[in-house]
């Protein structure tokens, strides 16, 4: 078989967009474009396997690459925050 | 021909920030096209381009527009139809799944998990149109234990042995040998394991004597019935599918993360119905992506067409968070910085009690406390606020009073 000890890589799952750290200073410039303050993006907590597997940092901006049926490829911005919600 | 091709280009790359890229290439596209067949002219090109850039706009929604609330009624109003419908659906073939509004609501709800959990395996490229090792690894997957391929389990304690007796037909349609059943037994390490003489279907354990004593029988019978002989644990079911040209294993259960491992499955296309799982597995855009298609197939399954922007708000704000959080009580309503809006939600008493224990605040801020107080909330015109300059309306100099 083809597969055997092949390496599941999470980041290839049809599922999960691509995602990408934006790097500080666009991300300065992301914010003041759309006008908020980074708490007011939407989180994604640094325990996420996708944060975990780009290595990302809490305060940093990931930008995400959504497919969306609607418009085609969507670019949708998260903020990495360390887990400070309760798991719901 | 290459100045009117930079022309063109000069024209497109003009209105390119002002639309989406998909957008953007389709323009690009059949503007070229246009060009080349009916001998459009440059000027009316970029009468095209821009107009197609004024009817986005319209197409946008505006600032203030209620979209909550609208996505509310749109998704709230088909399912109070479907209640009707569902129940002479549930049950379809071979296996049992949660459907119509019991699953919406467990959707919503983001329960830990779902009534009916069910894994679509995906096949790797080499083995995808083979029905044979597609049956071979769906074996491999499903859970068997001792107690699914025994007929018989006879405890006899004035012998000091244990009885297991096989079923062959449960033996070949797990694909499991009696060898395998006897290792399984062994790795219990209650006594030794044979193969009776007379019978190549019964196994007999020789217990050793700290399991002789009676008041252990039970939990070696258990121990014996539930010892485990091979699959992923969480699997159940599994039946094999044909969708186009290629085979999927339908699993009942889910265990993504070990389903992904074994070898021959594509673990890029892997999927499971339970948003709890893929969160933990694939992370929260991953959960995004299926809260939709979720919420999608629930409600086109039923005959219902709902717009899919008002779902992909809907899983935007169970995802808000960075984790899947419900939308009721416990989640988002519940979450609300208003009292009286928490209020109108379930329990009123409660949270109004809550609200004057604790001293809070209400800023009057949302949709929901305002219209309570009869005030105009902040949708549509209600967003923009209007002060008055009041040195504005001082008499200038010279002016008289």
């Amino acid at each position: 078989m083809l597969n055997m000890g092949g390496k599941v890589n999470i980041l290839e799952h049809e599922l999960v967009p691509r995602h990408e750290i934006v790097p500080p200073e666009e991300a300065h410039k992301i914010l003041k474009e759309l006008g908020v303050e980074p708490w007011q993006l939407p989180w994604i907590s640094l325990n996420d396997p996708v944060v975990r597997a780009i290595g990302a940092r809490p305060g940093d901006i990931v930008r995400i690459y959504r497919k969306s049926p609607t418009a085609g490829t969507f670019i949708a911005y998260r903020y990495v925050v360390p887990e400070v919600t309760k798991k719901s | 021909m290459s100045d009117a091709e930079s022309k063109l280009e000069e024209i497109l790359s003009n209105v390119r920030p002002y639309l989406t890229p998909q957008l953007y290439d389709e323009l690009s596209e059949k503007l070229r096209d246009a060009i080349k067949k009916h001998k459009l002219t440059l000027e009316d090109a970029e009468k095209i381009a821009w107009e197609a850039v004024e009817r986005y706009r319209k197409a946008l929604v505006e600032p203030g527009e209620a979209v909550g609330t609208i996505t509310a009624q749109s998704l709230g109003e088909p399912s109070t139809q479907m209640t009707l419908r569902v129940f002479h659906y549930a049950g379809v073939r071979e296996y049992n799944i949660t459907l119509g509004l019991p699953r919406l609501i467990e959707i919503v709800d983001a329960r830990k998990r779902p009534e009916t959990p069910i894994t679509e395996i995906y096949l790797s490229e080499d083995i995808k149109r083979n029905p044979e090792k597609a049956v071979e690894l769906a074996r491999r997957i499903e859970l068997t234990l001792v107690e699914n391929v025994a007929r018989e389990i006879n405890i006899r304690l004035g012998m000091g042995i244990v009885e297991v007796e096989l079923d062959p037909e449960m033996l070949s349609n797990k694909g499991v040998t009696v060898e395998q059943v006897v290792e399984a037994l062994e790795k219990l390490e209650i006594g030794s394991v044979e193969i009776s003489g007379e019978n190549p279907y019964k196994v007999i354990i020789t217990l050793s004597d700290e399991y002789l004593d009676p008041s252990k029988t039970v939990k070696v019978r258990t121990m014996i019935s539930q010892a485990y002989i091979k699959g992923i644990k969480g699997i159940k079911k599994t039946i094999i599918q044909r969708r186009g040209d290629e085979y999927v294993i339908i699993a009942e259960g889910s265990n993504l993360e070990e389903v992904m491992r074994v070898p021959g499955v594509d673990w890029r296309r892997v999927y499971t119905n339970d948003v709890h799982e893929i969160e933990l597995v694939l992370g929260i855009e991953a959960a995004r992506s299926a809260i939709i298609k979720e919420i999608y197939n629930v409600l086109s399954d039923q005959g219902l067409d709902v717009d899919i922007r008002h779902i992909m708000l809907l899983a935007d704000m169970m995802t808000w968070t960075g984790h899947v959080r419900q939308i009721g009580r416990m989640g988002i309503a519940g979450e609300k910085p208003s009292v009286l809006a928490k209020a109108t939600f379930e329990t009123t008493i409660q949270k109004l009690v809550e609200g004057a224990v604790m001293g809070e605040e209400d800023p009057m801020v949302g949709v929901t406390e305002n219209i309570i107080l009869g005030q105009l909330p902040p949708v549509g015109t209600g967003v923009v606020k209007i002060f008055m300059n009041l040195l504005a309306t001082r008499p200038k100099e010279g002016e008289g009073g």
